[in-house]
């Protein structure tokens, strides 16, 4: 049966899962899941208890959480030692990153792609809120570095780079005025790829009038 | 060169590193960073952890943040033993899977919580907002939901039949809910609390909770709760 991947590529977790198997030739079935058309029902329900995407399946086995299948698969599949180095300081970075990142970069992106619908006062104190999550990426994670890691791309920064995506989908360009973010942010895409790139990105970049969406719903859904 | 440990034992995530480091006898030199004081703002500080949140490591001239990546730093670093991180791939996975989903959950609402009931009316000098509060508990009651189904199942432990850091890291967070208690009317969870506290030695664990729970008896009393569970 082999390796199954449930993804919903406007969700970013599931982008770094999907371009993290695909660089690396991992074999996998990818089963698409709509989350916003309500895809999230019985047959996914098994699979993922907490009916949040990313989710993988590996014959009886079955995982949820982004992190923790990035780093299954690199194990598994022994991908190259960049993306979670054995050298334990170096490992310990990506780790590092991998756990900030939740309650910072990841959760006010989110807030920003979604409030793009709240009054002005909201959007402006959640863009704020990035704007802090931003300096501190700068500032701590990457420092003078070319990676989070150090000399090469790690799963920090491929996780890194999906989610500041979403605000970037809506029309927020974060990267604007911030040089040393837009260098690290062409050095990762050029070690992705620019078609990967484009492959992962397809859905959140042709994204529609969100105002149609039940609000609750999307918030739920994604956990916001 | 000994390993520096900077924590304060009020916040969960330095209770972790702490009992972690003291089961596994991790020699480390505890540098205490005063929360209420507001020690982890001091440019002192800054210089060990750019964050300027406690539970950071130092270790010659490698600082370390995050209470996650710490535990698995010294994990590896000192060769502890393996169920806490299993080297199994698929066992690991588990652990990797609770870590990675208690940020926004057990932690976020159990901090929520904390920050609503005991922290907000020690800084502001006023009690807390019934609404509020009402809300973080209900917050809080789907989350443990969630823990229980999924996480926990019929399970000695979250990832089989011993404890491992996934386990560690959920207690601490259980244990800030105070005043309000998470295992009543839970006998799955309230087993599981205590083949934990077990593994970890009720000493250590009474040791590392002891100024957590101090300054939550020190509060003026509430109305209508039930009481802090005793250790």
């Amino acid at each position: 049966m082999g390796l199954e991947l449930y993804l919903d590529l406007l969700s970013q977790p599931c982008r770094a899962v999907y371009i993290f198997a695909k660089k690396n030739n991992i074999p996998f079935t990818f089963k698409p899941v709509e989350v916003l058309k309500g895809e999230e029902g019985e047959r996914f329900g098994k699979v993922n208890i907490l009916r949040r995407v990313p989710a993988l399946k590996d014959g009886a086995f079955t995982l949820a959480e982004s992190m923790a299948i990035l780093i299954y698969l690199s194990q598994k599949y022994k991908t190259p030692d960049h993306w979670y180095p054995s050298d334990i300081q170096r490992r310990a970075r990506v780790d590092e990153y991998l756990s900030w990142q939740h309650v910072a970069i990841r959760a006010n992106g989110v807030k920003l792609f979604w409030l793009k619908l709240a009054p002005e006062e909201k959007l402006q104190e959640a863009f704020e809120d990035l704007a802090v999550s931003l300096k501190q990426l700068e500032e701590k994670f990457l420092q003078d570095k070319p990676f989070i890691a150090g000399n090469r791309i790690s799963l920090a920064d491929l996780v890194a780079i999906t989610e500041l995506m979403q605000p970037v989908a809506i029309g927020y360009n974060i990267f604007e005025n911030r040089p040393k973010l837009s260098e690290w942010r062409s050095r990762v895409e050029k070690f992705v790829g620019k078609e990967l790139l484009q492959e992962a990105r397809k859905v959140i970049l042709s994204i529609n009038d969100l105002s149609n969406m039940p609000l609750f719903k999307l918030f739920k859904t994604f956990g916001v | 060169m000994v390993v520096e440990l900077y924590l304060d034992l009020l916040s969960q995530p330095c209770r972790s590193v702490y009992i972690f480091a003291k089961k596994n006898n991790i020699p480390f030199e505890f540098k205490h960073v005063e929360l209420l004081k507001g020690e982890h703002l001091s440019e002192e500080f800054y210089k060990v952890n750019l964050l300027r949140k406690v539970h950071a490591l130092k270790d010659g001239n490698f600082t370390l943040a995050e209470s996650i990546a710490i535990l698995l730093y010294l994990s590896r670093k000192f060769n502890t033993p393996d169920h806490w991180y299993p080297s199994d791939v698929q066992k690991r996975a588990r652990v990797d899977e609770y870590l990675s989903w208690q940020h926004t959950a057990i932690r976020a609402q159990g901090c929520n919580f904390y920050r609503t009931k005991v922290l907000m009316p020690l800084l502001v000098g006023k009690p807390f907002p019934a609404e509020r509060l009402e809300r973080a508990v209900e917050d809080l009651k789907s989350t443990m939901k969630q823990f229980e189904e999924k996480f926990l199942q019929d399970k000695p432990f979250i990832v089989g039949n011993e404890i491992s850091l996934a386990d560690l890291v959920a207690i601490v967070e259980l244990m800030q809910v105070t005043g309000w208690d998470v295992f009543e009317g839970r006998p799955k969870l309230t087993e599981w609390r205590h083949r934990v506290e077990e593994a970890i030695g009720k000493e250590l664990f009474r040791e590392a909770h002891e100024v957590m729970l101090n300054g939550w008896l020190a509060l003026p009393e509430e109305q209508g709760l039930p009481p802090t569970p005793k250790p």
